[in-house]
């Protein structure tokens, strides 16, 4: 049970050293730095012209569509990358398990493909 | 250079039936568009009665698969047989409701296999990783079946509202699961119980707590019931009639296998929290749902009334309580799905009506469909001698036999105050004056009410195939 708890020391110093860290550079510009803003310091900032629309804008609801059909791709590689690195030791099981896992995924991308959640317009 | 066996995929077999099934008629409907709508849900329909008849005729012998983390015995075929036959009455019951509305679509059926799949994770989990995956796979489904009408305000809302509470309630759940780990050092409800034996202490059942939390969510136990009576009323009511009746069970199996499996030696700390729901729930079922005028909305707080009287069965914490609650599940299923069916058929040629008021008359217009609702609403009230007096029946006897009086006096008193708006339904059907005829029912569901309705009235005939599979099954779990 003590054991088990102090298996997680290293993750409490870890939190307390990059609490300290992120608190350290948060507030020390607010005690050290030397602060005189006027208007054109206080603008956004936008490529070098001046800002036109505010930043608040509504998108539109394709971006989201896009955006979640991309996670579900890029978690399949992020599976992939690891799967693919300790192949040789996983045997028949482990080629098994990934190849349910891709064909689950494509039929998931046939759905969305056939559905229309791909084309633009 | 590690070796790997391929795990048995025999005990998994109702639910790899199921998942298969939903993936082969997505790529159908993939292909075929909907078109291929009645083929889908025709075909879910045979593939969850396929999956309750495999479930059904498995061997009892207890065992366990993906080293212990999934568990097939005698509690877990029958509650893996109640959730297939709600599911497949919910997917039969839905037909004729989406082509009357032009809301057809074939992701029904699939979303419905796809829950189920994960109600039958749920029962048979017996670790806490397993119990969040099949958690998920259901709730998941569940909120996109909530706004299957996505082009209507109240479906949609509906949605959005389970999902934001589910997500709260799984986030509770996760928290309370990562604290038994910590404490313990194992996420297998044998290992958890093996740790609790020894000692107890307080940060272990501060996540016990909030593990009941997140599973009385999911239940609708009192105090966490508030999403139920708007995702009822603002969900189509095929996903109502669904929503009352399969997830319930497999939430319930969860509570008494999460409860009873890994915390059997710490029964008194986790019983005050089962009593203190099973009475708010009893209560707030019984006096919110009087001044209800929208049956849906009736049948929302009606539910969380049954669920604080199934909970007195897992407050008593014994296997006759279980026994009780395994009946009481049984039965609420029958009745639930009976009542569905009467409110489905309530449409007329403008369209779905439902206000209770509009019931008025009913014994004359359609005077079996009425004779059916009637009796299921006695049912429902506990009246003897319908099924619903002898699901009571059993629950309190467990509680009366565990010394917890009060408890089983309170659910006495509360049923007699429910008993008020169920009586009051018959009496707008049999003594009011007649508003306009119904449209006839359609078949599907003239089958539902006519198995349930059966069921219901003529259980105290024969209870003893019921009662003693209940037994069994909660024998399993001690």
């Amino acid at each position: 049970m003590d054991a088990l708890l102090q298996d997680y020391l290293p993750v409490v110093i870890f939190i307390g050293v990059a609490l300290f860290i992120g608190l350290a550079l948060l507030i020390s510009p607010f005690l050290l730095a030397f602060s005189k803003p006027d208007p054109e310091k206080l603008s956004a900032y936008e490529c070098g012209f001046n800002a036109f629309d505010d930043a608040r804008m509504k998108f539109d609801v394709r971006f989201y569509l896009v955006a979640i059909l991309f996670i579900i791709f890029d978690l399949e590689v992020a599976f992939l990358f690891p799967w693919a690195i300790t192949f040789g030791e996983l045997g028949a099981l482990g080629f098994w398990s990934m190849m349910v896992f891709l064909a689950v995924l494509t039929i998931g991308f046939i759905y969305e493909w056939r559905k229309g959640a791909l084309d633009w317009d | 250079m590690m070796h790997f066996t391929l795990p048995m995929f025999g005990p998994i077999l109702p639910e790899l039936l199921v998942l298969a099934g939903a993936l082969a008629l997505l790529l159908l409907g993939a292909m075929r568009g909907e078109k291929a709508v009645g083929i889908i849900d025709m075909a879910a329909v045979v593939i969850l009665l396929i999956a309750a008849v495999l479930v059904i005729f498995e061997p009892g012998t207890r065992t366990e698969a993906f080293s212990g983390s999934f568990v097939i015995d005698n509690f877990s075929r029958f509650m893996k047989g109640l959730v297939l036959i709600g599911s497949a009455s919910a997917v039969v019951m839905s037909i004729d409701f989406f082509r009357a509305k032009h809301i057809r679509r074939f992701e029904f059926g699939i979303l419905v296999l796809t829950s189920t799949a994960g109600m039958m994770v749920m029962v048979s989990a017996r670790d806490l990783v397993m119990l969040y995956l099949g958690l998920e796979l259901m709730s998941l489904s569940l909120y996109v079946i909530a706004s299957i009408d996505r082009d209507n305000l109240r479906s949609t809302e509906a949605g959005l509202k389970y999902f934001v509470l589910g997500a709260l309630s799984s986030g509770m759940l996760l928290y309370g699961a990562s604290l038994i780990y910590g404490f313990t050092g194992t996420v297998t409800f044998a290992g958890v119980a093996e740790a609790v034996k020894q000692s107890a202490p307080i940060g272990l059942i501060f996540g016990l707590v909030f593990l009941f939390t997140g599973l009385a969510f999911k239940v609708s136990a009192v105090p966490f019931h508030m999403w139920t009576p708007d995702v009822y009323e603002g969900a189509p009511t095929p996903v109502t009639a669904f929503f009352s009746a399969a997830p319930k069970v497999a939430a319930i199996a969860l509570f008494l296998r999460a409860a009873l499996d890994a915390f059997p030696t710490i029964v008194p700390q986790w019983q005050q929290i089962i009593i203190f729901i099973s009475i708010a729930s009893m209560i707030l079922g019984a006096f919110a749902a009087i001044g209800q005028r929208n049956i849906k909305r009736l049948m929302a707080y009606s539910s969380i009334g049954h669920v604080g009287y199934a909970l007195i069965g897992l407050a008593a914490g014994t296997a006759q309580g279980v026994q009780g609650v395994l009946v009481y599940m049984a039965i609420y299923v029958a009745m639930t799905l009976g009542t569905f069916a009467c409110i489905l058929a309530m449409r007329r040629k403008s369209g779905m009506v439902e206000e209770i008021d509009q019931l008025a008359g009913l014994a004359r217009t359609q005077p079996i469909v009425a004779m059916f609702f009637g009796a299921l609403l006695f049912s429902l009230a506990g009246i003897p001698p319908l099924a619903g007096f002898f699901a009571k029946f059993y629950v309190f006897l467990a509680a009366i036999d565990a010394k917890l009086y009060a408890l089983a006096v309170i659910g006495v008193v509360t049923s007699v105050v429910g008993a008020y708006y169920y009586l009051r339904i018959v009496k707008i059907m049999y003594m009011d004056e007649p508003a306009d005829a119904f449209l006839p029912m359609p078949n599907g569901l003239r089958v539902i009410l006519g198995v349930f309705g059966l069921f219901t009235i003529l259980f105290f005939v024969y209870p003893s195939p019921l009662v003693a599979a209940a037994e069994a099954a909660a024998k399993s779990l001690f």
